[in-house]
């Protein structure tokens, strides 16, 4: 009895704290972002392209439209890279490989999700980036070598999720294809893609998450420059970038409106993870 | 009488068993009868059904010994459908062998697109075309009245019952020779199995129908000629009636009237 309700506590205890501190971080960066807020309002501040620190080392013009650009290209290089990759591996992994194939495979897939992203960074950034840059000209460090590696981290992530989501069409729905006269494409076309749709975005959207949150790596390889970028392979900065590079001689209102940028990525990350549950939680009615 | 399906000292194991699951079978088919194949669970009447349009290859590791034999519209020339090799052969098979399954299995689009799936995948392009075999096919399945309104609605609305006529309806779209029936019924309620027998006695008029069942009653409602397996072996063939009524082995005695199973 005593430990029921101990256990009953301990539980209790435990989920409140998930959203006391969801709540708490939110407040934080409200509080700390007002200043910038106060100063630049909304839309100025993300259509703003500069980042003046003021000669006093306190003021300044800062504004966020380059770091959310940096963001979002970089992702969404990442996911042009690793959408096609990664359904590829998902399609072979449930319907094509060999019974003895898939589970080393998968455990393959599921490995290199483990990899930590520091050593993404270092690899893109001693030999894939001067190789892009071998390729397409312009800097080795960018957005286009950023975006393609933040693309290879994801796509173990994204292939193991899809893989999950087609393994759950029912075999006698695959049968039914065949038995039709369906050829190994058409059934994949025409019933496992449909059946397991819901599922595949939710895995994008998850994996585009990530991308949009990845520090270490991309901090090694967009350049980390505050410049509009004017092509794919011009180095530029993400808002992560940002906030890691700059933090430590940051002045009040500098460090206010990186405050501000960090509640932009919260709530950019918190609405792509909100859509993919939305996906995953219609996928179960 | 023509023939339509012919077994002969067929034998089917599967990957990694080393005793085969049915044993030298020897079993006629006639074209434009109701064939049904009961027994009790395990006793390997689906894997008979499902080797007559090679769905099991599917699944690699499958081993397929002895023959059978496919015969043409007028029962005369055969072909042995376990030689062929090429994925477009086993199209064809399957395009002239339908299958229904034991669970209603729509595809997840919507009810024209159901229908129209074989005929397109067959090549068939013209739009009216498809939609007139779409017609025929539903008029056909007794499912035309109830959903001519919302051909385009999703057919995973529609109640199990019209589910599992729709599947007949878009398998007999394809014009088939033989369609095989994986306990079709077993998952609906009494009034849709009575609507899918008959339809199953209808259909006898344009194909063949080679039906595995639990439901003994089924089995002589609906059937012609009757094979009793167990245990991977055809233990009896006959008239239906003759297997209900008079049958000469005494495990299908046992069966039929309910010993064991």
């Amino acid at each position: 009895m005593l430990f029921n309700r101990f256990f009953r506590g301990l539980s209790h205890t435990s989920a409140w704290l998930v959203l006391t501190i969801l709540f708490a971080i939110i407040i934080v960066l409200f509080h700390y972002s007002k200043s910038a807020i106060g100063d630049f309002g909304f839309f100025h501040f993300i259509t703003n392209s500069k980042w003046i620190v003021g000669n006093d080392g306190n003021g300044g013009n800062f504004g966020g439209l380059i770091p959310i650009l940096g963001t979002f290209l970089s992702s969404l290089i990442a996911m042009v890279f690793a959408i096609p990759i990664a359904m590829g591996i998902a399609i072979f992994l449930t319907e094509i490989a060999p019974e003895f194939l898939k589970a080393p495979v998968g455990i393959a897939v599921e490995l290199l999700a483990a990899i930590p992203s520091i050593i993404y960074g270092m690899w893109g950034l001693f030999y894939f980036g001067p190789l892009l840059q071998s390729w397409f000209g312009g800097q080795s460090n960018s957005l286009l070598t950023a975006g393609v590696v933040l693309g290879i981290m994801v796509i173990p992530f994204m292939a193991a999720l899809s893989r999950d989501a087609m393994n759950t069409t029912p075999s006698v729905l695959v049968e039914s294809a065949y038995s039709m006269g369906a050829t190994r494409y058409e059934v994949i076309k025409d019933i496992v893609f449909p059946f397991a749709k819901k599922g595949i975005i939710g895995s994008v959207i998850l994996s585009l998450g990530r991308a949009l949150g990845e520090t270490m790596a991309v901090a090694f390889l967009i350049g980390g420059v505050f410049r509009f970028p004017n092509s794919l392979t011009s180095a530029t900065i993400s808002i992560p970038v940002l906030i890691a590079n700059n933090f430590g001689e940051a002045g009040n209102l500098q460090l206010s409106a990186m405050f501000y940028m960090a509640l932009i990525l919260f709530i950019i990350s918190f609405f792509t993870i909100t859509i993919a549950k939305f996906y995953f939680l219609r996928k179960t009615d | 009488m023509k023939l339509a399906i012919q077994t002969k000292d067929f034998s089917f194991t599967y990957p990694k068993t080393k005793e085969a699951t049915l044993k030298g079978i020897n079993i006629p088919i006639y074209a434009n009868k109701v064939t049904a194949l009961i027994g009790p669970s395990g006793c390997g009447k689906s894997t008979l059904l499902r080797s007559c349009n090679r769905i099991h290859d599917v699944y690699p590791g499958n081993l397929y010994d002895g023959e059978i034999l496919l015969y043409d519209n007028n029962g005369e020339k055969a072909e042995n459908i376990l030689q062929y090799k090429k994925e477009n052969d086993l199209i064809n098979l399957r395009q002239r062998i339908g299958m229904i399954f034991q669970k209603p299995t729509p595809f997840p689009m919507s009810i024209k697109d159901n229908i129209t799936y074989g005929l397109k995948l067959s090549g068939i392009k013209n739009k009216t075309e498809l939609l007139d075999r779409a017609e025929i096919a539903l008029k056909g399945a007794a499912l035309w009245e109830e959903v001519k309104d919302r051909l385009n609605n999703s057919a995973m609305g529609l109640s199990g019952g019209q589910q599992q006529r729709l599947c007949i309806a878009r398998a007999v779209a394809l014009k088939p020779q033989v369609l095989l029936f994986d306990e079709p019924t077993s998952a609906l309620d009494p009034i849709s199995t009575a609507s899918i027998e008959e339809l199953i006695s209808e259909l006898k008029n344009e194909l063949t129908v080679l039906i595995v069942t639990h439901n003994m009653q089924q089995a002589s409602r609906i059937s012609d000629y009757t094979g009793f397996m167990y245990l991977g072996d055809l233990v009896e063939y006959d008239v239906t009636e003759t297997i209900f009524l008079n049958p000469k082995e005494k495990k299908t005695e046992d069966y039929i009237t309910g010993r064991f199973g």
